[in-house]
């Protein structure tokens, strides 16, 4: 059994836009509401694509907003150009 | 154990030396089983304070509020000092009788004496 | 000749270690003076691995997106007279502990970052600790701005910093930055990024934030946001941080077990006036104390402890005195302040009957047995007029500096006392927990400012309470004394006349 990474993003357009993201492109992906925010838990890791997010965002973005959205994570960080993963070592 | 310090023989004052309290000791008193009274009360007292000034005067400025304090009769109370079993003579000055600077006096009244 | 794009981790690279130089004519000892005397072992900082790829011109661009945004919730609450929205105004004692003890701990935390950010040898960690000394005053800056509209109308906030230098309460949480900010860099690591960024975090955001969109507080709830931007970076700083420092050198262990194990019963002791504040200040109630040590503390933190074991570190020790004591915390931290409010900056009130019941649901196996019956005390002698304030001042702890309250675990009518003896003065500590840190370092803790200690000696504005509660900058009789009478209150019942539904009229 994984170590469980998450995420917890602010309930605003754009966090909504990168949750609905996440939960598509990390099928073992749960996902639950709380007062103002969104938690999102993944056994081991997690990964949010840019592209994924820019086409239900409806514009161009780009992984380092990630900073205007996040409230709280768990795992290790690993951020690239198109991505930004969660992960245990 | 040695405090980690960037140069060897670290020190610093120590800001409660009983030179600082102008002529007093610091004594903490707690009547036990009375925990309306959120801890144990801070004291400024010269060593020749004679115990009965506490019994008398002190104890009852402060714990005389509580409903509890009219049926106390502090004569039949149990008392330790800073750890030990003691039983103080109201007579004599609190520094003849093993209260030092910082000492802690805790004290039981309730009829059986326990703790 | 299309320009070829670097990589975020190239960029990355270049703006940071890519800045970097091996000194050439001074020797590295002498530029890093503080990177060895903890005994702390570093043989490679280049072993360090960033986590977040943010350099400063992106940096600066998100920060000014977030202040934009800040701002405008802050000028359109002022605007629109947001303090009307909270439940309570008994609920703003809650953002009077917060700017009172924690907003100067974010400005300690800025000038501490900054001191990192040159002496930590590696640049990665020096990039990192830069622009968390920057978020940190953003922090201080923003909570100061979002509270000062609260000042126009409420009591208690306007000397904030003053107060924290001398108030008898808020020397808990000034000593306890004071005490990491005086220790070397691995240990304010471990102290702050870590135990207290990483592992305690949410015992701190949640209580303040969620209790404040719970209560129509809709200014803190942003700046809470606002601020947990920025925590995401401080957690995983923490988290790495102290990894490196596991996995650099075997001999690194026992000295950062040692740190955890003060730094989380620091952490602790602290939090138990957070505790309070979410058990008794918090009109709507998010959750009780218990419960959240239970999910934030206990769940979390041992998922964490599990993971960390693999470099030979083991859980907190008296983690188990914080879980048994998780039924009496809140309620002997409220006793406190029930009964010291004629000194304090805050108010405080005798618990109505709905309230009590809330309580009892929560705490079951204490709270009735235990308290309840001190408060249903106290509640007849303040409807008789005679409500109880201590005369007397309190034993306070030479380490946490909390007055002496807590009780043995298993025995809560006994308070827990214990003492140290060193160079032939006494030191009271509340706690083994308490009592391990002044033994482990004597010299650092016997120099301890108590404030209960220096109104005996004369330094603080006089012999009498007057006095000293002027030299605390109190407003008499509007910052502190039960909330009931106050010109709060008086002030909160009139602004919500015309809000309630008319009184029926008695049938004649």
């Amino acid at each position: 059994m994984s170590r469980p990474v998450s995420i917890t993003l602010q309930s605003s357009q754009d966090g909504i836009a990168i949750a609905d993201a996440i939960m598509a492109d990390n099928p073992e992906a749960t996902r639950n509401a709380f007062p103002a925010m969104i938690k999102i838990d993944a056994p081991g890791r997690l990964t949010i694509k840019g592209d994924t997010v820019s086409e239900l965002l409806g514009r161009e973005w780009d992984p380092q907003e990630i900073h205007m959205s996040v409230v709280s994570l768990s795992g290790s960080v690993d951020e690239d150009d198109g991505s930004f993963t969660l992960f245990w070592r | 154990m040695a405090t980690a310090s960037l140069h060897p023989g670290y020190t610093g004052p120590v800001r409660d030396r009983i030179e600082n309290f102008h002529g007093a000791q610091l004594v903490y008193v707690h009547w036990e089983g009375h925990l309306n009274f959120c801890s144990a009360v801070t004291l400024p007292l010269p060593a020749s304070t004679p115990f009965g000034a506490l019994t008398a005067e002190i104890l009852p400025s402060i714990y005389g509020i509580d409903p509890d304090w009219a049926d106390v009769d502090l004569g039949s109370a149990r008392w330790m000092l800073d750890g030990a079993d003691w039983k103080p003579d109201g007579a004599r000055p609190i520094g003849d009788q093993g209260v030092g600077h910082k000492s802690l006096i805790r004290f039981w009244t309730s009829p059986t004496g326990q703790a | 000749m299309v320009a070829r794009k670097l990589s975020l981790k190239q960029k990355y690279g270049h703006f940071t270690r890519g800045m970097d130089w091996e000194p050439s004519y001074q020797a590295k000892e002498d530029i890093f003076p503080f990177a060895s005397y903890e005994g702390i072992k570093i043989h490679d900082w280049d072993a360090w691995e960033d986590p977040f790829k943010l350099t400063m011109d992106a940096y600066w661009k998100f920060q000014a997106e977030k202040e934009r945004k800040l701002y405008a919730v802050i000028d359109s609450m002022a605007q629109n007279n947001g303090q009307l929205g909270i439940t309570d105004a008994r609920y703003l004692n809650a953002v009077k502990l917060f700017i009172q003890g924690v907003t100067p701990l974010e400005y300690q935390a800025h000038r501490h970052f900054a001191h990192l950010a040159r002496h930590l040898p590696g640049a990665g960690l020096r990039v990192a600790a830069q622009m968390q000394s920057i978020d940190e005053l953003r922090h201080c800056q923003t909570q100061i701005h979002t509270i000062s509209h609260y000042n126009k109308f409420f009591d208690g906030i306007h000397d904030f910093a003053h107060m924290h230098d001398r108030l008898w309460y808020l020397s808990v949480p000034k000593s306890f930055f004071d005490d990491a900010t005086s220790a070397g860099p691995f240990e304010f690591l471990t102290a702050i990024s870590f135990s207290f960024e990483y592992v305690l975090t949410n015992l701190l955001f949640v209580p303040f934030m969620s209790g404040a969109a719970y209560n129509g507080d809709m200014a803190t709830v942003t700046f809470g946001f606002s601020a947990q931007s920025d925590e995401s970076r401080h957690m995983t700083l923490g988290l790495e941080a102290i990894r490196f420092i596991l996995e650099q050198d075997e001999a690194n262990v026992p000295i950062v077990q040692r740190w955890i194990d003060k730094w989380f019963w620091r952490g602790y002791r602290l939090l138990s006036l957070v505790g309070m504040m979410m058990d008794y200040m918090l009109p709507k109630k998010v959750m009780s104390w218990a419960e959240a040590w239970e999910s934030y503390y206990e769940e979390a933190g041992g998922a964490l402890f599990a993971d960390l074991a693999r470099y030979g570190i083991r859980e907190p020790k008296y983690a188990d005195v914080a879980k048994a004591e998780k039924g009496h915390l809140t309620h002997q931290a409220w006793t406190i302040f029930y009964n010291y409010t004629h000194a304090a900056a805050i108010h405080t009130w005798d618990v109505d009957d709905q309230h009590l019941a809330w309580l009892r649901e929560k705490y079951p196996e204490t709270f009735e047995q235990i308290y309840q019956p001190r408060y249903l005390k106290w509640r007849e002698q303040a409807a008789e007029g005679k409500r109880f304030y201590n005369n007397g001042l309190p034993q306070l702890c030479q380490v946490c500096q909390i007055p002496m309250v807590f009780t043995e675990v298993g025995d809560p009518d006994t308070i827990s006392f214990r003492v140290s003896e060193h160079e032939g003065d006494k030191y009271h500590t509340c706690s083994d927990g308490c009592r391990d840190i002044f033994d482990h370092e004597p010299v650092k803790y016997a120099q301890a400012w108590l404030p209960v200690h220096q109104i005996f000696q004369g330094n603080c504005g006089g012999a009498t309470l007057p006095e000293v509660l002027d030299w605390y900058h109190i407003n008499q009789g509007a910052d502190n004394m039960d909330y009931a009478g106050s010109p709060e209150e008086a002030q909160w019942d009139k602004w919500m006349e015309g809000r309630r539904p008319p009184l029926a009229v008695a049938a004649e």
